[in-house]
Parts: C-alpha cells; structure tokens; sequence
C-alpha cells in the first residue's frame, strides 16, 4: 500500500467518521446530562435530512439549509423533551428510552405519510461537487467539507461548553445536578437546551449526509446503530470518547472496505467487541463530560 | 421461606382494604398459573377471527415469556431478541428447506441455534451494564441481520428463505395435517404448553429467586456471594432458547422465514407485547401479544402506517400505564 493510497483511505474514513462524530457527539451529550439514551437519535437524523431537502427545494440554497435545519430539529426537539421526556424524570433509565423508542416510530411514520415511503433526491452543491487536488492525490471536495465542517462544529460546541457561563452550568449540572439547583439554577431549563442541541447536531449531519447516504425514511436506523457503537467503544457521555471513537470507526470501515469490502460493515462490530472484551466501559467512560 | 403460623398477626393473604376473595383467587390464579394459561389457550382459536392469527398469538406469546425472562424478572432491558427468534427460526427453517431433515430433528436444532448465539451474544453485552445493555444487544442483533442478509446461497437474503414446507407431521403412526389449522394449533399448543410448565419452574427455582434479587439490588446480590454477571448470562441464555422455539415454530407455521424475523423492529414488537401486557408477570407476555396482534389486525385493515399506532401506544404506555394491561388489573386487585 503506497502512501497515496494511505492517505486516501484516511482521508476517506475522517469523512465517514465526521458524520459518526456528530451523532454520536449528540447523543453523549444528552446522555451525559439527562441519563437518556435517545432511541429517537437516528429519526432526527432522518428528519434533519428531509427538512435541508425541504428547505433546499424551495429556496435552492445549501447554506440557508444547514443553518435552517438545526434550528428546525432543534425545536421539534426541545417540544418533545418539554412534553414527552420531562414526566420521566427520575422513574428509571428503561422509560425514557423506550418512549424515545417510540418517537422515533412516531417521526418515521409521520415523515412516510408527509414526505412517501421512497426516498427523494439531494445533490451536491455545485459549489462542493467534484474533487480537489491535495497534492499526493485527487479528493472529492465534499467530504473535505464534512471533515472541515464538523471541526467547526466541534470547536464551536467547545468553545459553547468551556467559554459562556451557560457552558458552565451544563458542565456543572452534569457533574453533580443537585448542587446546581440548589445554587438556584432553573436545571429543568437547562435539560431543555442540552435536549435540543443534541438533536439539532443529529439533524444537522443528516443533513451533511444526505448527498452521501441519500434521503429516505428509513435512513435513521443504521445511524442510531452506528451511534451506539461509536458510544461503547468511546465510552458513554463522554464527548472526547465520541470524537476519537467516530474517528476510530470511520477510519476502521474505510481501510476494511479497502481490504476486505463483505467485512465492512461488519469491522466496526468487530472493534466494539474488542473494546467489549478489553474495556468494558468504553476508551473514555467514567471520565467527567469533556473527558 | 417463613411457615406462617396461626397467631403471628393477620394472614398474609388477607389485604387492608381488600375483600379476602380477591386475595384467595390471585392465590389460586397464581398457584395454577401454568394449567389456566394452557386452558386458555386451548379455547383461543374459538375467540379469534381466524385460526392462523391464533398461531401467531401462540407464538408471539412464547417469544414474549421468553424476552420477559431477562426484561421482566432481570431487568435486563434487551432490543436485540429479534436475532434470537430470527435464528431459531433459521436454524429450523435450513435443515428442513436446504437438507430434507425431518421437522422433529429440525426444531431442536432451531433451538440450538437460537442457544449458541445467545452464548454469543450474551457473554458480550452481559459484560455492560444498564444501558449499554440495550446498545449492545441492539449492535450485536445487526450483526446477525446483516450476517444473515449476506449469506444469500443459504439464508435467499432479501427474499427469506422458502420452502420450509412440513405439510403433515407423523407422530407414532398418526397423520397429522399442518395444511388444517386447527390441527396445527393443538400441535404448537404442545411445544408451548412444554415451554411454560418449564417457565414456570424456572421461577420457582432459587435461581429465578436469585434473579430478581439482581434486578432489585445488583450490589447486594452480589454481596451475598452470587455471581451477577453468570446469573445473568444463564438467564439471557434461556431466554434464548425460549425465543429460539418461538422462532423455531414460526419458521413451521409460515413454510418461509422472512429476513424480517430478524429485524430490529421485530426486538421492538416483542418488547412492545411484553410491555402491554405486563413485564414481569407470567400471564402478561401472553396478554400482550393476545392484544397486541389483534390490533394490528384490526388496525392494518384500515392504515398501512401500522408503525405509527405502534409508536403512540410506546409513548402513551410509558406515560400513563406503564405496567400493562395485567400488571395494573393485578396492581388494583392487590394494594
């Protein structure tokens, strides 16, 4: 294997990996906060997807989608925690799951009856098609895109997390939740917020998937199995497990596509079983929320 | 357990504020539990609209005891039971269309396969707890699916495997037609009536006395000296095997088995029954599945968007009624 063809396979598993990076990021941090596992993770995913082709349709803007979609996710979101999440607070970890079980039914059959069982069509953006030339070798300009756009976003999530005071709480809260609220912290608010912006992120790389995966209904559940494979090998609610574990798996696909294409799907079970058998508890588990 | 004796207080059975006929009949029903679930079972073909949606309830009802196993009475929260049922149904359902082997050898081996992937699949996600359990077991089930959708030459992939035709059963010289759904019923009837007297001994017997003390207090079990992690392999591995012969019966029933058998929505059905009906109940699996496929009966006559009932009933259960239809009626008649 030369070095171009190395660099290539990398290149191309960050990319994979960028759109692992970001569901999973979403769902650590709403685990780390609520204790939540978010069965609904893909669907918003999925919804994310259908609103940027929406939003794409009518105004044939890329850009007004990616900033149009989070918000969108993010609100249907934030309703869904406001009413449907909050009454199970503290009556266990199986409810909550399975009622976000059953949201995810709820937004797929509701996507179906809007949007049809058959997928429909999203382009690259003009801007983004072709390839560019990295110097060793030729690479499609898009998946640069994805790989620069989600360290955007996780610099931005950073720099939210560890700079405002809003960051603070939320790392306290996740740290020890009594403790805020007695300091006078509204932290029913805050669950709100972290609920939103977790799907929001979901929404988002549906939407930075969708000229790669394609947009149909049923896009979200190989993605919320992808996610929680990225979250046992990196260890659950820790955010610094999701990033270098998305990368870990995205990487690991790609070269086994590379090698061995029937085993790809198949590599990234593979390194969540190792991780099972060596680290039960993920690479960054346990850690605090940044690790 | 403690002999109760004459004068130490008020019998137990006899509950404040409850008449004391309602406290002797959940005795009887619980003492006889096994021989009323049979003999309900045996007059519900009579009850449903047609034979073939009795068979399904048999047989979903079965899955469903077994999912409960590891749900209801460990607590153990799995979404990856699909791939239990699906390969018990493959592993009856290859032998008898690739290789001609007779069904009373077939079924067994169903089982079996069922069985060995439960030690599989159970020795890696007994290892997480909580919530990973249920990520793990979800991966894991993929695993299988997609292993299964692969192997196209054995398993015909997308389509199912066909031609599990078993069309009459010879027992001891006696011609049974499975092409009569009655007689096709009565024959599953036996496998399942096998099957609960087992499920019911199970928890009766320390080790499922073991089991819910997991479930209530993991620490403390294992502070007592039990082996948390291999009870509750042991315990994901039966639950196997009875969802391995629900599986392996439903391959028998078909003729076919459909790669749905192995889909992740199918994990997502029998937890929905279990739910329904009652987790940690010995009728409610059986209640569960009873109600759950005569809706979607009902329900798919009118709409294709089945999955959307489906969804509401997860969100409206977990809200308002999350011990089920047999877990409340038994929580009202015992406060």
């Amino acid at each position: 294997m030369t070095v171009d063809l190395f660099l290539l396979q990398l290149f191309t598993g960050l990319a994979l990996g960028s759109i692992f990076v970001l569901v999973a990021l979403g769902l650590s941090l709403i685990f780390g906060l609520l204790t939540i596992v978010n069965f609904a993770h893909g669907q918003f995913f999925m919804l994310g997807a259908y609103v940027g082709a929406f939003v794409l349709g009518m105004t044939g803007n890329f850009w007004l989608s990616l900033i149009a979609v989070p918000l969108a996710v993010g609100a249907v979101g934030m309703l869904c925690e406001r009413f449907l999440v909050r009454p199970l607070y503290g009556r266990g970890i199986d409810y909550p799951l399975l009622l976000t079980y059953g949201l995810g039914l709820i937004l797929l059959e509701t996507v179906r009856i809007l949007a049809g069982t058959q997928g429909i069509p999203f382009n690259t953006p003009p801007v983004l098609s072709g390839a560019a030339d990295l110097g060793f070798f030729f690479f499609p300009k898009y998946r640069l895109f994805l790989i620069a756009i989600t360290a955007i976003i996780l610099v931005a999530l950073w720099l939210f997390l560890e700079r405002t005071s809003y960051g603070l709480i939320i790392r306290a809260g996740a740290r020890d939740q009594e403790i805020v609220q007695v300091l006078g912290v509204d932290v029913g608010r805050v669950w709100l917020v972290v609920f939103g912006v977790g799907v929001a992120i979901a929404g988002l790389a549906g939407v930075l998937a969708a000229p790669i995966r394609g947009v149909f209904p049923e896009m979200g559940v190989p993605v919320l199995v992808e996610a929680f494979v990225v979250t046992v090998v990196g260890g659950m609610g820790s955010l610094l497990g999701a990033v270098v574990a998305g990368l870990a798996v995205g990487v690991t696909v790609s070269f086994t596509s590379f090698f061995y294409p029937e085993m790809a799907t198949l590599s990234m079970f593979l390194l969540m079983a190792l991780v099972l058998v060596f680290r039960p508890r993920g690479l960054f588990g346990r850690a605090g929320l940044l690790g | 357990m403690v002999e109760r004796s004459a004068t130490a207080g008020p019998p137990a059975r006899t509950r404040p504020g409850g008449p004391a006929a309602i406290g002797a009949a959940y005795d009887f029903v619980d003492r006889h539990r096994v021989a009323i679930a049979i003999l309900f079972l045996i007059v519900l073909p009579w009850l449903t609209p047609y034979k073939a949606l009795a068979v399904n309830i048999l047989i979903y009802g079965l899955f469903a005891m077994g999912f409960n196993l590891i749900y209801g009475y460990a607590g153990m929260l799995s979404f990856g039971h699909a791939a239990l049922f699906g390969l018990g149904a493959y592993g009856c359902g290859i032998p008898i269309a690739k290789f001609g082997i007779p069904w009373f050898l077939a079924l067994p081996t169903g089982v079996a396969v069922a069985g060995l992937a439960a030690v599989a699949i159970g020795w890696f996600a007994t290892r997480s707890r909580g919530i990973y359990f249920a990520m793990v077991t979800l991966a894991l089930s993929q695993v299988v699916y997609y292993i299964v959708f692969q192997m196209v030459w054995l398993t015909g992939g997308e389509d199912g495997l066909r031609g599990v035709s078993v069309p009459a059963l010879d027992i001891f010289g006696l011609e049974l037609s499975l092409l009569d759904p009655t007689a096709k019923y009565y024959l599953i009837l036996i496998a399942v009536a096998l099957a609960l007297w087992l499920f019911s001994r199970i928890l009766q017997s320390p080790f499922g006395a073991v089991l819910e003390a997991i479930r209530e207090n993991e620490k403390r079990a294992a502070a007592c000296g039990y082996d948390v992690n291999r009870t509750r392999w042991a315990a994901f591995i039966l639950s196997g095997l009875f969802s391995g012969l629900a599986g392996a019966l439903y391959a028998i029933h078909l003729s076919i088995v459909p790669i749905e058998t192995l889909h992740y929505f199918t994990s997502a059905e029998v937890l929905m029954m279990t739910l329904l009906g009652g987790m940690g109940t010995f009728f409610g699996p059986f209640v569960g599945a009873l109600v759950y496929i005569l809706l979607q009966d009902v329900v798919t006559v009118v709409t294709v968007h089945w999955q959307l009932v489906v969804g509401i009933l997860f969100v409206v259960l977990i809200l308002f009624f999350p011990r089920g239809i047999w877990g409340s009626l038994l929580h009202w008649l015992r406060p």
